[in-house]
């Protein structure tokens, strides 16, 4: 039920987003979300976005594995 | 793949070698057992492999985080029931369909002339209803608090839209009153808890501090990919180490400690605590959530007072058992032999967060 993949906002109508992951594009409802905007990331669960993904937070996890000399792309 | 960039890393096999060896370190000389409350770790641990890879004096057990699988079957009877009245059409999350009651299943009953919808969103059920005036839409509300909020919307919508053929079976729960539950019984011994991700994108991460600060247990909200996962143990082992447990997150990119405060707002106005029965587990102490007063026009018990019948178990089904992490599916007698997902005989091996599905699909629990 909990899909834990972050979509890709593409655009935004007052409650509701086109938001995309690997091609695939869906309606979400955006009430739950504060100041949205198009570009950014959010988890969508049955058809609402529940919260939004903060890219910062995901680099610096990232970060810390890039200080010890690991690749952290593909 | 098509995943940004930063969530591809986090899979990076690199990556998680490097967390894995971190933590076979840390670990070293320290017992402890950890329990995911989430139906995706669950998912997640046994699709990576994860328990396989676990420092042997680790031990992973999984608990009550299926929404489908912890619904008893008096709900899912009730359902069935629902569905046997005549212009009513059930919509429901797909795997509801599947998961045998008493002596029926919707999927049963659907073969018989029920109808039952399979929709995406409760928001999607709203939609049936306006379209179908002449049917009465009953929604099978079923879930934690990821899912009681989306549910919660749809009611308002409807609501709005002033529709009187829209009525939700509301069967939600809430994870950390089943988590107290659970250390109170002593049933089974933790260290510490993975809790649940997008449970707590919701609520975040206040709602456990009582985990820590009256029962000693370690707690860290985690993501779901394998390095979230890794990380997040690797943090709960140096909580108990250190003898200092409480409530961490490591899922920051989704998890704030104040959750989602709009959403919490719309479950809040709609729904209030109650007692909830759960399967495995019994009845808990407000760990369930019913409408309030002001929307009982919505709740399909009081719209379609019925009889249902006295619920039974399956007969040798430890689905309860399983929940608890008191055994492992493969302790089930039926396990792959007479329950197979594709002949499930009790819930945990339905749902897709199941944990009797896990290790049915992905291999042994050990
Ligand atoms: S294997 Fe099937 S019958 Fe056994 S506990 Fe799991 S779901 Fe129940």
């Amino acid at each position: 039920m909990c899909l834990g993949v972050p979509m890709k906002v593409l655009a935004i109508e007052g409650e509701w987003a086109v938001v995309e992951v690997g091609g695939v594009r869906k309606e979400a409802n955006v009430q739950f979300i504060e100041d949205l905007r198009v570009g950014e990331y959010v988890i969508v669960h049955a058809g609402f976005a529940i919260q939004k993904v903060d890219p910062a937070q995901a680099e610096e996890t990232i970060g810390l594995y890039g200080a010890y000399g690991l690749p952290t792309e593909d | 793949m098509g995943l940004p960039l930063q969530i591809r890393a986090f899979r990076e096999g690199r990556i998680v070698t490097w967390n894995l060896e971190r933590l076979h370190r840390e670990s070293e000389g320290l017992h402890a057992t950890f329990m995911e409350v989430c139906g995706t770790h669950t998912m997640a641990i046994f699709r990576h492999g994860l328990r396989r890879v676990m420092p042997e004096n680790l031990r992973l057990v999984s608990g009550p985080g299926c929404p489908v699988c912890v619904t008893p079957n008096g709900t899912i009877d009730r359902a069935i029931a629902l569905c046997r009245i005549p212009g009513v059409v059930i919509a429901t999350f797909g795997d509801m369909v599947r998961v045998p009651g008493s002596s029926s299943s919707l999927e049963l009953e659907q073969t018989r002339g029920a109808r039952v919808r399979v929709v995406y969103s409760p928001l999607d059920a709203v939609k049936m209803a306006e379209a179908q005036p002449g049917a009465q839409v009953v929604f099978l509300g079923v879930g934690f608090e990821t899912t009681a909020p989306t549910v919660a919307a749809a009611i308002l919508e409807a609501r709005k839209r002033g529709l009187r053929n829209f009525s939700v079976l509301v069967a939600h729960k809430t994870m950390p009153q089943a988590m107290r539950a659970l250390v109170a019984s002593g049933d089974v011994a933790l260290d510490g808890f993975l809790c649940p991700g997008h449970v707590s994108t919701i609520i975040g991460s206040e709602p456990y501090r009582f985990l820590a600060e009256e029962f000693g247990k370690a707690c860290v909200i985690a993501g779901f990919e394998p390095l979230d996962i890794v990380e997040a143990i690797w943090m709960l082992v140096k909580q108990v180490k250190q003898g200092r447990p409480r409530v961490e997150i490591q899922y920051r990119r989704a998890v704030r400690p104040e959750g989602n405060p709009k959403a919490l707002e719309t479950l809040h106005r709609v729904f209030e605590p109650c007692d909830a029965e759960w399967r495995g587990l019994g009845w808990i102490p407000g760990s369930g959530l019913r409408l309030r007063e002001e929307f009982r026009e919505f709740d399909a018990e009081h719209r379609f007072p019925l009889e249902v019948e006295p619920p039974r178990q399956q007969a040798g089904c430890r689905c309860g058992d399983v929940l608890k992490g008191t055994v492992e599916p493969e302790a089930c007698p039926l396990f792959a032999k007479v329950c197979t997902p594709e002949t499930p005989v009790g819930p945990c091996m339905v749902s897709s967060e199941g944990t009797c599905a896990a290790v049915f699909r992905y291999g042994r629990s050990e």
